[in-house]
């Protein structure tokens, strides 16, 4: 059977070239950065490699740049290392309604302890309106953290907006850009960013390895006590190949960054239409414009549920989800959606279809030409259904 | 393809798999251990993490797609509310018939049905199939009678039994365990699975007090009586007894008494002799006809009273909307208002409904 690959946002497959810088530091190269011998010297000229590649391409300095195991290890060192430090003199925390589980379940942890936490609401595409912040954002406000791209939706934040109200009253910034690192640009300049958490594995590099920028000045408490590994902010011995594999993938992805976009742009417009086209009652969540990630498509099917197409599309050999993976086989609805104003119902049958590096235009017709089929069952069963079948 | 992550469910699967058929396997999760309580380890047992894996693992191992499917909120709402509902009415449940009926033949065949299935299959110990003598599908004990679940799938509709696929009626659980063990499962020397799934220790008691509990419901004392009212004892909530029950009365008495019947109304368990417990005649509601095209005149029939009860021989007589009289040739004992009563004619489940009220003969 086929297999089609449409849950990028998810994971990606790792790209041949970044396993090759990967080998050596998995095999020979295996010392650790902190030794001085010679082993331990390889392994410390992979590791600043890496933190020069991830800082070129966020236009941050390599200092600034500290490994961590993933996206949600930094969401969790950047907002609870940021609240923690300022704890004394701030203790208010602002984050928008549609955020990753990594900063919404922080905050509501941090909550707990004691942290006063508001929510942003979101428009009807999935975008924090910039006036909704500075009605919140006070000088107790600690940090501010709104995530650059939606993993769900693909809804683009107008960051440097968000973060020029945030510093005005003299809040920390705080954003996940997971999503949207090598995908647009990123420039922690540009974007007035002062904390920026990203992931390897969504750009065709290995898991295990993320990454968090810290803007220089900026104070954390670390999260975990041990050695002097990433200036102690960020113990334990560092995943080199990973970490390796991490900056050869920014890089890539950041070198084709922009035909990429085009070439998904043009996918994901066939696509919505091309489903449109064949199916009635599917709506698109989030921006139609470029004010979304192309390569991510969320689609509402009416009077069905987001499981049922998920996994006939599978029994196909095409691998979607609904929402983010992480709440793919709970049947609440998600909260990005509900967060958007669409309906309990047509937020259940949502799926997201998530493309990238390797999805081709035939992958795309494949998947065309086997759901209406799908939908037409599902409908057919339907008790809320009564419509053109 | 039901998998619960014990040996009869992965055989079956590797069964169904041999004889070519193309294969979905999907496990019906059902309750949290964090919602039902009683056990602290829970390994090796049905649905823990454990279990899953291991299915996942024999799943790949046979290229079977395998998904774990959330039904909890209907568990919740079509089971467990029904249990307790049950219990405090004086009467004692049949949890498993309840969720075949609303749960395993409804939700999940409709899912398999989305999912462009056929056929559910189940590894349950009975046979379906279509028979010309009645002109209807049929279940029939499976071949080894001391695994036979037909008892439990008395509500089983046409059209769902259309659909139902249980190969291992036609084998022993001895050589379930075989077959296991040639296929290399990895659930093959899983533990049997407990009595009431969601009631992880066996104490239903446990269950009841948790549950209700954290609904804010209490239960309320009430005495034990004799037929002739009585009060020879106390008790701490009828959804504490059945009938049959000798233990746990907390009475000295000469001779032994048992629990005759519940009396919710008045809060009262009536208690008596063993020979007080056998009666000939009660009447059956929410009847569903398996072989039978509801009857109008009476007929004879092998009735079976609860789990592990002998069918006897009765005559039914049916009395329209899902009820019918029954009445044995000898008296039964302990005839239990709850547990169902299904009527057999030889091996064949002719219908099936849940017991009412038993008459003292």
């Amino acid at each position: 059977m086929k297999q089609i690959y449409l849950d990028y946002n998810s994971t990606t497959p790792l790209d041949k070239r970044v396993l090759e810088v990967m080998m050596p530091y998995l095999t020979d190269k295996c010392g650790n950065a902190s030794s001085v011998h010679h082993a331990g010297r390889e392994a410390k000229t992979g590791l600043e490699g890496a933190r020069e590649q991830v800082a070129d391409v966020l236009g941050a300095e390599p200092s600034e740049i500290y490994f961590t195991s993933g996206g949600t290890e930094s969401d969790n060192l950047a907002l609870r290392g940021a609240a923690y430090y300022l704890r004394k003199k701030r203790n208010h925390i602002i984050v928008s309604s549609i955020e990753h589980h990594a900063v919404l379940m922080t905050a509501k942890a941090l909550e707990k302890e004691g942290f006063a936490v508001e929510y942003l609401e979101v428009d009807r595409d999935g975008l924090v309106l910039p006036e909704k912040l500075r009605e919140k954002v006070t000088d107790q406000t600690a940090i501010v953290s709104v995530m650059h791209v939606n993993n769900e939706v693909g809804s683009i934040q107008n960051i440097s907006e968000l973060s020029a109200i945030a510093h005005e009253k003299g809040a920390l910034f705080h954003t996940d850009a997971v999503q949207s690192v090598g995908k647009i640009s990123v420039n922690v300049e540009d974007l007035g960013i002062d904390l920026l958490a990203l992931s390897g594995h969504k750009l065709c590099g290995p898991k295990g390895a993320g990454g968090l920028y810290v803007r220089s000045g900026v104070k954390i408490t670390p999260l975990m006590q041990g050695g002097h590994h990433e200036k102690k902010r960020r113990p334990g011995t560092e995943n080199i190949p990973a970490i390796v594999g991490l900056g050869e993938a920014i890089r890539l992805a950041e070198q084709t960054r922009e035909p990429e976009h085009a070439r998904l742009t043009k996918l994901s417009d066939y696509f919505i239409e091309a489903v449109q086209k064949r199916i009635p009652n599917v709506y698109l969540n989030g921006p139609r414009d470029e004010r979304r990630m192309p390569s991510t498509v969320n689609l509402s099917f009416e009077y069905i549920e987001g499981e049922s197409i998920i996994l006939s599309l599978d029994l196909k050999g095409v691998e979607v989800a609904s929402g983010s993976a992480c709440t793919s086989g709970s049947l609440d609805p998600s909260h990005v959606l509900l967060a958007m104003g669409v309906s309990t119902e047509l937020a259940q049958g949502s799926i997201r279809f998530s493309m990238g590096r390797f999805t081709t235009r035939e992958d795309l017709e494949y998947t065309v030409s086997v759901l209406p089929e799908i939908i037409e069952r599902l409908r057919s069963m339907s008790p809320l259904y009564h419509g053109t079948g | 393809m039901a998998v619960s992550g014990g040996v009869d469910s992965s055989t079956t699967m590797v069964l169904l798999k041999e004889q070519g058929y193309d294969i979905v396997a999907a496990h019906m999760k059902l309750w949290d251990y964090k919602d039902v309580g009683g056990e602290t380890s829970h390994d090796g047992r049905c649905c823990s993490l454990e279990s899953i894996n291991d299915l996942h693992a024999v799943c790949n191992a046979y290229d079977v797609p395998f998904y774990v499917l959330d039904f909890t909120r209907q568990f919740k709402d079509d089971v467990i509310t029904d249990f307790i509902h049950e219990y405090r009415a004086g009467r004692t449940p049949n949890p498993c018939v309840r969720c075949n009926t609303h749960l395993k033949w409804a939700g999940f065949l409709k899912k398999a049905l989305e999912l462009g299935c056929d056929y559910v299959a189940t590894g349950h110990y009975s046979r379906v199939a279509y028979d010309a003598t009645y002109g209807r599908q049929v279940i029939r004990r499976g071949v080894d009678a001391t695994r036979d679940q037909s008892y439990a799938l008395w509500g089983l509709t046409q059209e769902a039994l259309e659909r139902t696929l249980m190969p291992l009626g036609e084998y022993t659980k001895v050589q379930v365990r075989e077959l296991a063990q040639r296929f290399d499962l990895k659930t093959a020397n899983r533990k049997e699975s407990r009595e009431i799934c969601f009631v992880a220790d066996d104490d239903y008691h446990r269950f009841l007090r948790e549950w209700e509990a954290r609904q804010g419901r209490g239960f309320s004392e009430g005495d034990i009586v004799t037929a002739d009212g009585k009060v020879i004892g106390h008790h701490d909530g009828v959804a504490f007894y059945t009938v049959g029950q000798r233990r746990g009365l907390g009475i000295s008495n000469p001779t032994p008494l048992y629990v005759l019947r519940l009396d919710p109304e008045g809060n009262r368990v009536i208690v008596g002799d063993d020979d007080d417990l056998y009666s000939r005649e009660f009447t059956v509601r929410q009847i569903n006809w398996v072989a039978l095209e509801a009857p109008s005149e009476e007929f004879s029939a092998d009735v079976k009273i609860r789990y592990l009860h002998r069918a006897a021989p009765a005559t039914v007589t049916p009395l329209g909307n899902g009820t019918a009289q029954v009445r044995f040739g000898t008296p039964e004992r302990a005839i239990t208002p709850g547990q169902s009563a299904v009527f057999y004619d030889g091996d064949v489940v002719l219908g099936g409904g849940v017991i009412e009220s038993g008459k003292i003969s």
